[in-house]
């Protein structure tokens, strides 16, 4: 693994500091490596009881009965939630009043409509008691066939997909481009069901205080969270306090508050006593969200020269019979590739699953997978290099809006990894390379790109007179690095030392700052950030600039710069004054500021914004028995501002293995006559381990981008996924002259 | 369910307990012991995320029931720094950023240790991965966790050449 590191660090970019820009190992890392960092599950107020939930073991039905005095009998229950003594809610689980509130299953009835959904939670003293006795329950069904798979249901066209797009989007005319081709490739390609599977399963320890309840669960999303359990149990929301200094591992299936954890707020009510619930592994496999599965079939016309006539692509899916969430496959031909028509459609059947939600890279990981296939299958068809191929059909605008893009180094992606990886010798027909043991080997190409997306987010900024500062906004790091990146722009935004910084975060009675999710958390909370210490110094500076007795007065907010604690005349840098001295003389002990991160509605509308990447597989495949291995990894990514590239870095490396993952390891499989998912569980639901993972190298791209918003950050936790996933795929037919079809490919694909 | 005693030397320090006979390492050193570096990713031994070291040898402890290790010697991640001087398995995962959201990383650490005690990984990487295949780490950050291996290693040899000399 190369270890080179560039900074990505532009003079004009800074407006105070330097610490934006250093690769600093993780403030958290002393915490973590030495077992003090506290997750959810590690506290244990006095008095707490443990709490193990009861899961339907059928996929649709209703349970019939609970043996719910065995339980109870069992020594050390306390006490059995069921739907007959479930404490009352203020509103209706099911009622959902925006695309975002999901229905949760928190024993409102009797029925059962996903396998591993919550029937009962058994509250005890121990949490062997409660294991024992939620085995007692020994729970009876009527269960009603279930329904499984992409064929299993009647099929509609959803209302919208993803975060509500259109389900249809057609641009120019497919048929006319498809018809005027000079070659044409028709292919289908079929993803699976995938659970994201963060190592720290969902958990929760919740106290009630009279209408006050105290909680420690993981949270992406802290005032989402605190907004949704303050609305089930009809309580301020201020009244619900949540800490979440650490998740382990989140993906999309912490963004949202899940049923069972606010089943342990309902256990914590109904005996009157804190509550710890941790979910079993097998018991994440249903109420905490999923990566729907996919089928897509694409179709592509290209002229004489190679350039793209057409693109059709439609992606078929699944949601609950009960909620809606549709994963937007399709949706990644609108931003890749040139052509004059491009169609993307969706269609969707109704499964007895959980609902699925967003899970690293949702629409886009699927989508780029299948496009990519197919992108290498339409080169092959045209007799060209894969590279050449894109570089021919490269997108200077975003084909289906026609808007420019707010900044794109997809080109020096593809030239910088190509060169890194020596695809300059690679063969243009498949199974002509073998390595020294006579094993088949193969390279191939994706093209990686994720939207560059902001949401909301607050700070607030102090300086004290002691010269120390304090940022703290509510930021979620679920290992991205929030901790160490935030730290960084504070202290640049504050132009202190990073050590005279205290960052405070991971709290839900501090600034809200959003969600951490669509690779958006940096770029948000770090605008808030930035624009919290630009308040703090303004005021600051007027403070100075305003006083006689400053040597910086007169000098206007505009006329001086904040660094190392003092602030400086911007025309004469031998005069200035320290940030005590200036609050000093003020009789402050303390100033503050606030600052709101949000993307600009203007350049919204007039940019396109994604940050792009290129990335470059080796395998190796066995020629007797079909066993493929990911040897190299080499990939290239653009996406604007880098605040700390070693963090960068390990999330590209992420990114790229489960590119890998989705590529060869990552299933879910459902049994077809009862509905329930066969492998929920580490061993047999296969995630790359240690002895999985190539040589990998991710190189970090310059990029200035001017418009995304003042700091110029993209996003970088989920654009790995996307890209290496399809190079995988494409190395894979390289090798072996055979296309994959389905994934993860399968020795029995290769074989025969 | 009738407890019944044990003594568990961990970290250095002996306890003498009464203890469930259903009641695994993991949940004593977790819930009774408040030990809480030790994580559970499965509770079936899949993961790695509860490994700890048994009388110098590492185990998952989602797998061991603590009544069968009586009079054992466990090592849990809160007991291989020495106060704030980090052990250097400890200090190279720092540097080498050989995790993320650190929830599986005490277990890669000490399956770290166990790997380095056992001697059979040396300097050769893919022995690494092969040697810590049972700690699954979601956020991929093995590459760091080789790196961190390898360089702690030469730390430690480092240390015992002086040691010898």
């Amino acid at each position: 693994m190369t270890l080179e590191l560039s900074f990505n660090q532009q003079p004009g970019h800074l407006r105070q500091g330097s610490s934006i820009g250093q690769p600093l190992t993780r403030r958290d890392g002393f915490l973590k490596v030495t077992g003090a960092a506290r997750y959810a599950a590690d506290n244990h107020p006095p008095g707490t009881l443990y709490a193990v939930l009861a899961v339907a073991s059928i996929a649709r039905g209703r349970v019939a009965s609970l043996d719910v005095e065995a339980a109870k009998a069992h020594s050390g229950v306390v006490e059995v939630m069921t739907p007959r003594n479930r404490p009352a809610l203020a509103t209706d689980p099911d009622a959902k009043d925006h695309p975002f509130m999901f229905r949760l299953d928190l024993l409102q009835n009797d029925q059962v409509r996903y396998p591993n959904q919550s029937i009962a939670v058994v509250i005890a003293e121990t949490l062997e008691a409660a294991t024992e006795g939620a085995a007692l329950l020994s729970p009876r069904y009527e269960a009603l066939p279930a329904r499984v798979g992409l064929d299993g249901a009647k099929s509609f066209v959803p209302r919208g997909v993803g975060v509500g797009n259109p389900a249809v989007q057609e641009k120019g005319d497919v048929e006319a481009g498809l018809k005027s081709a000079k070659t044409r490739i028709e292919a289908s390609y079929e993803t699976p069901a995938q659970y994201h599977n963060a190592m720290e399963p969902h958990a929760i320890v919740a106290a009630w205080d009279g209408d006050r309840l105290s909680i420690d669960t993981p949270s992406q999303g802290l005032a989402m969270a605190q907004g949704r359990i303050a609305g089930l149990f009809g309580i301020p929301p201020q009244n619900v306090h949540i800490r979440s200094p650490f998740l382990g591992g989140g993906f999309g299936s912490k963004g949202m508050i899940s049923g069972p954890q606010v089943l342990g707020i309902l256990a914590a009510r109904l005996v009157g006593r804190p509550v710890k619930l941790v979910l079993r592994r097998e018991q994440m496999f249903g109420p905490v969200g999923h990566r729907a599965p996919t089928r897509q079939t694409l179709r592509m016309g290209m002229d004489g020269e190679g350039r793209l006539t057409a693109i059709d692509h439609r992606a078929k899916t699944a949601s609950s019979t009960f909620d809606d969430f549709f994963e937007p496959a399709a949706d990644a031909s609108h931003t890749l590739y040139a052509s004059p028509a491009i169609a993307t459609s969706h269609e969707a059947v109704r499964l007895d699953t959980g609902t699925p939600l967003f899970m690293r890279a949702p629409g886009e990981a699927t989508g780029s997978i299948a496009l990519e296939s197919a992108i290498d299958e339409a080169a092959h068809a045209c007799g060209m290099d894969p590279l050449e191929f894109r570089l021919k059909n490269y997108a200077e605008v975003e084909p289906m809006t026609g808007k420019p893009f707010s900044s794109k180094a997809l080109r020096e992606c593809y030239s910088q990894a190509a060169k890194a990886f020596g695809w300059a010798s690679r063969p243009l027909q498949p199974r002509l390379m073998r390595d020294a043991d006579g094993f088949l080997t193969g390279w191939g190409l994706g093209t990686a790109t994720f939207p560059a997306l902001m949401f909301q987010a607050e700070a607030r900024a102090v300086l004290r007179a002691d010269g120390s500062g304090l940022m703290e906004t509510g930021a979620q790091d679920m290992g991205q690095g929030a901790w160490t990146a935030f730290a960084q722009i504070a202290a640049d935004g504050l132009g202190l030392d990073i050590d005279q910084v205290d960052f405070r975060a991971g709290s839900s009675d501090l600034p809200n700052a959003g969600i951490a999710g669509g690779s958006g958390h940096t770029a948000t909370a770090g605008m808030a950030i930035h624009n919290a210490g630009a308040a703090v110094i303004a005021r600051l500076a007027d403070l100075a600039t305003g006083n006689e007795a400053s040597p910086l007065f007169g000098a206007g907010n505009e006329g001086v710069v904040a660094r190392g604690g003092r602030l400086y005349r911007r025309d004469d840098e031998n005069r200035s004054e320290s940030y005590g001295e200036i609050l000093t003389r003020a009789g402050l002990i303390e100033i503050e500021g606030h600052g709101t991160g949000a993307p600009d509605p203007a350049f919204q509308e007039a940019y396109a914004k994604h940050a792009h990447g290129a990335v470059f597989a080796e395998v190796k495949v066995d020629p007797d028995f079909g066993q493929i291995r990911v040897t190299r990894l080499v990939g290239a990514f653009a996406a604007g501002r880098v605040i700390n590239p070693r963090l960068v870095r390990s999330q590209y490396y992420g990114g790229m293995i489960w590119g890998v993952s989705f590529a060869l390891h990552e299933e879910a499989i459902t049994d077809r006559r009862s509905g329930r998912i066969q492998n929920a569980n580490l061993a047999e639901y296969h995630v790359p381990v240690n002895a999985d993972v190539p040589s990998v190298e991710a190189i970090l791209v310059h990029e200035d981008d001017p418009y995304v918003n003042a700091l110029g950050i993209k996003g970088v936790g989920e654009i790995g996924v996307t890209g290496t996933a399809g190079a995988v795929a494409n190395a894979v037919w390289h090798a072996t002259g055979v296309r994959p079809r389905r994934f993860p490919i399968r020795i029995e694909d290769l074989l025969g | 369910m009738t407890s019944l005693p044990i003594s568990l030397t961990v970290n250095g320090h002996r306890h003498e307990l009464e203890v469930d006979p259903r009641v695994t390492l993991l949940d004593l050193l977790r819930e009774r012991l408040d030990l809480t570096g030790t994580k559970k990713g499965c509770d079936r031994g899949q993961c790695g995320a509860c490994t700890v070291l048994v009388d110098g040898k590492r185990i998952n402890s989602c797998l061991a029931l603590a009544l069968s290790h009586d009079g054992a010697e466990v090592l849990t991640i809160e007991g291989v720094a020495h106060g704030e001087e980090l052990h250097p398995v400890q200090a190279a995962f720092i540097s080498h950023d050989g995790f993320q959201c650190g929830f599986c990383t005490p277990g890669q650490i000490m399956s770290t240790l166990g790997l380095i005690a056992e001697g059979q990984a040396g300097n050769d990487p893919e022995r690494i991965r092969e040697g810590l295949s049972g700690n699954i780490c979601r956020c991929a950050a093995y590459g760091g966790i080789v790196e961190a291996v390898l360089e702690a290693q030469e730390q430690l040899a480092k240390a015992n050449r002086r040691t010898a000399a």
